[in-house]
């Protein structure tokens, strides 16, 4: 009855959504009078999420496993959650995650909610919250089976201390050559470079910036901040960044805690893609900008004159207050 | 090459969103519907290979009547038949479900769906579908090419990219990257007309299960007034974010 979460890690260490998920299915079993297990593939600390809830955590440790393959990982999470009896199964929205999760929902025969945004609001019928229409409204949706697949929104619900002692035990997924269907030839990520999916800040720069060449700016703000850097759809479209840094309706989803958008007009396209993120701040020339009306701070002005003024203050700050 | 393309009838990017019926259906009072981004860059991608390759494209939609214009657009960039199966799409599994019973039928070497629709975001049907006929799977797919029954793609990840290959028959869940915005299509005269000739196959649903439902729907609480600092008061922008916003 356990619920099952699936706690991602990076080479060996867990992602800050592995503490959250753990946090979220810490809710739902508390609702169901129930415990949590935590599935970890190929993690080496464990100890940490007893910290956040979990009552046992069940290790893989397997070299095939070692690139991440969806068919492999959702018939790990398959066998875990029969194994443990699950009714519950969470998961983050990763990239990983929204690629296992269908076909683990199919696995289980199970219903599938995603980018869920709070605890259940009721348990029978099993009612949660999620947006749809790309953040520009709320769906409330039921899931009618008697297994669930939740992937639940990142920075929706937050990291939650609550010390349990876990308990820790190996498994070992049966897992044959169909699994692995899909062959990984080589993967290309980004060193030492905060991603959009990852950060809690983003600093993010839009058409009124006029060229490539004056990206320094919106870098170093991010350099400062520890953040990532993202661009709006026009600037993707003509090439001044690239199509990976494009957030918006087409592009990447954000949810980061702060979100500053420069010499970006606030398209309705481009306020669905940002509008998960808890603060946002706007510095754009024109005050009928749309993004003022969706911001909750905002700078009229030019950015070419406020931001590298502002990045001498965030420097300052950043020295008096590390 | 026998490719599929799954084509969902979605709201318009620009549309304002609005709920009736005691906010359980979506207000399409006055909304213009197209088809979803994520999909038609994959359909644009489709005309690339059946161009430079040489393949048959049939697209597919689960609706209602009221979905057809979409079809006869995708008919108009240049898919050769479309099939719509008529049944009000009620939920990914739903959808997911009925779909796998056409392209098991129709030996398909690739189908190519949307990573999500940009209306219900559920991103579950193309992972679905592949796993119900047993297809490989690609998701958040920004690269394809193939190669007889090979297929190379190009997966995004967090933070990055993934170069992955598998053998046909495959699903990609697709996304902007397949082909460039400067790529997408529109639709010209001859091809309208064209359209119009095309065969659009009415088929009747399986019936397929729903698991999950949408009982209701809400809008954002209304956002409180932009807080506005001087350029030449920085520093109060960044008292703000510390203490106010504690997000600095």
């Amino acid at each position: 009855m356990s619920v099952l979460v699936f706690t991602e890690s990076e080479e060996g260490r867990f992602k800050k959504t592995a503490y959250e998920v753990v946090s979220y299915a810490r809710g739902i079993a508390d609702m169901m009078n129930t415990t949590v297990t935590a599935l970890t593939i190929n993690a080496d600390e464990t100890t940490s999420l007893g910290a956040y809830g979990a009552d046992k955590v069940v290790h893989i440790k397997n070299d095939k496993l070692a690139k991440f393959t969806a068919n492999a990982y959702a018939s790990a999470l398959t066998q875990a959650a029969q194994k443990e009896g699950s009714k519950v199964i969470v998961l983050s929205s990763s990239a990983n995650a929204k690629y296992l999760a269908p076909i683990l929902a199919v696995d289980l025969n199970a219903g599938y909610a995603s980018n869920v945004v709070a605890l259940p609001e009721s348990e029978s019928p099993f009612t949660v919250k999620r947006t749809a229409f790309t953040n520009k409204a709320f769906n409330h949706t039921e899931i009618k089976t008697d297994v669930k697949v939740i992937g639940l929104s990142k920075n929706s619900f937050g990291l939650k201390e609550v010390q349990k002692d876990a308990s820790e035990e190996n498994f070992e997924p049966s897992l044959d050559d169909s699994h692995f269907n899909i062959e990984v030839q080589s993967v290309d990520k980004v060193k030492d470079k905060v991603t959009i999916a990852d950060a809690e800040i983003v600093v993010s720069g839009g058409r009124g910036l006029k060229g490539p060449e004056n990206w320094g700016m919106i870098e170093e703000m991010a350099d400062i901040l520890g953040a990532a850097t993202a661009c709006s759809k026009p600037v993707s479209d003509m090439g001044w960044r690239p199509h990976s840094e494009h957030v918006g309706q087409t592009g990447k989803p954000v949810a980061s805690n702060l979100y500053i958008a420069i010499g970006i007009s606030g398209a309705i396209q481009h306020l669905a893609g940002i509008n998960a993120s808890k603060t946002k701040v706007v510095i754009n020339t024109d005050p009928e900008a749309p993004f003022f009306k969706a911001a909750d701070y905002g700078i009229v002005g030019d950015a070419f004159e406020v931001v590298p003024k502002l990045n001498e203050k965030l420097k300052e700050f950043k020295a008096s207050n590390s | 090459m026998k490719i599929l393309v799954c084509i969902s009838h979605v709201p318009d990017t620009t549309s304002k969103i609005n709920f009736t019926d005691n906010d359980t259906k979506f207000d399409t009072n006055g909304v213009q519907f197209v088809i979803n981004p994520n999909d038609e860059f994959g359909l644009t991608r489709a005309m690339w290979f059946k161009e430079k390759q040489g393949a048959t494209v049939d697209i597919i939609n689960v609706g209602g009547p009221e979905t057809e214009p979409t079809l006869r657009k995708a008919l108009a960039i240049g898919a050769d038949s479309a099939i719509r199966i008529n049944t009000e799409a009620l939920d990914g599994f739903q959808v997911a479900k009925e779909l796998s019973a056409v392209a098991k039928e129709g030996n398909y070497d690739l189908i190519i769906a949307g990573r999500e629709s940009i209306d219900y975001n559920g991103g579950m049907v193309p992972g679905m579908l592949a796993n119900l006929i047993g297809a490989s799977f690609v998701n958040t797919c920004i690269s394809l090419d193939i190669d007889g029954e090979t297929a190379t793609a190009i997966r995004e990840i967090d933070g990055g990219k993934e170069t992955v290959s598998a053998k046909l028959p495959l699903v990609i869940g697709g996304q902007k990257g397949l082909v460039e915005e400067s790529d997408l299509r529109i639709p010209n005269m001859r091809g309208i007309m064209m359209a119009r000739k095309k065969p659009l196959e009415v088929k009747e649903p399986q019936g397929a299960e729903t698991e999950t439902k949408a009982v209701s729907f809400e809008k954002p609480a209304p956002k409180g007034e932009v807080k506005l600092v001087s350029p030449d008061n920085l520093d109060e922008l960044i008292n703000l974010l510390h203490n106010e916003a504690k997000a600095i």
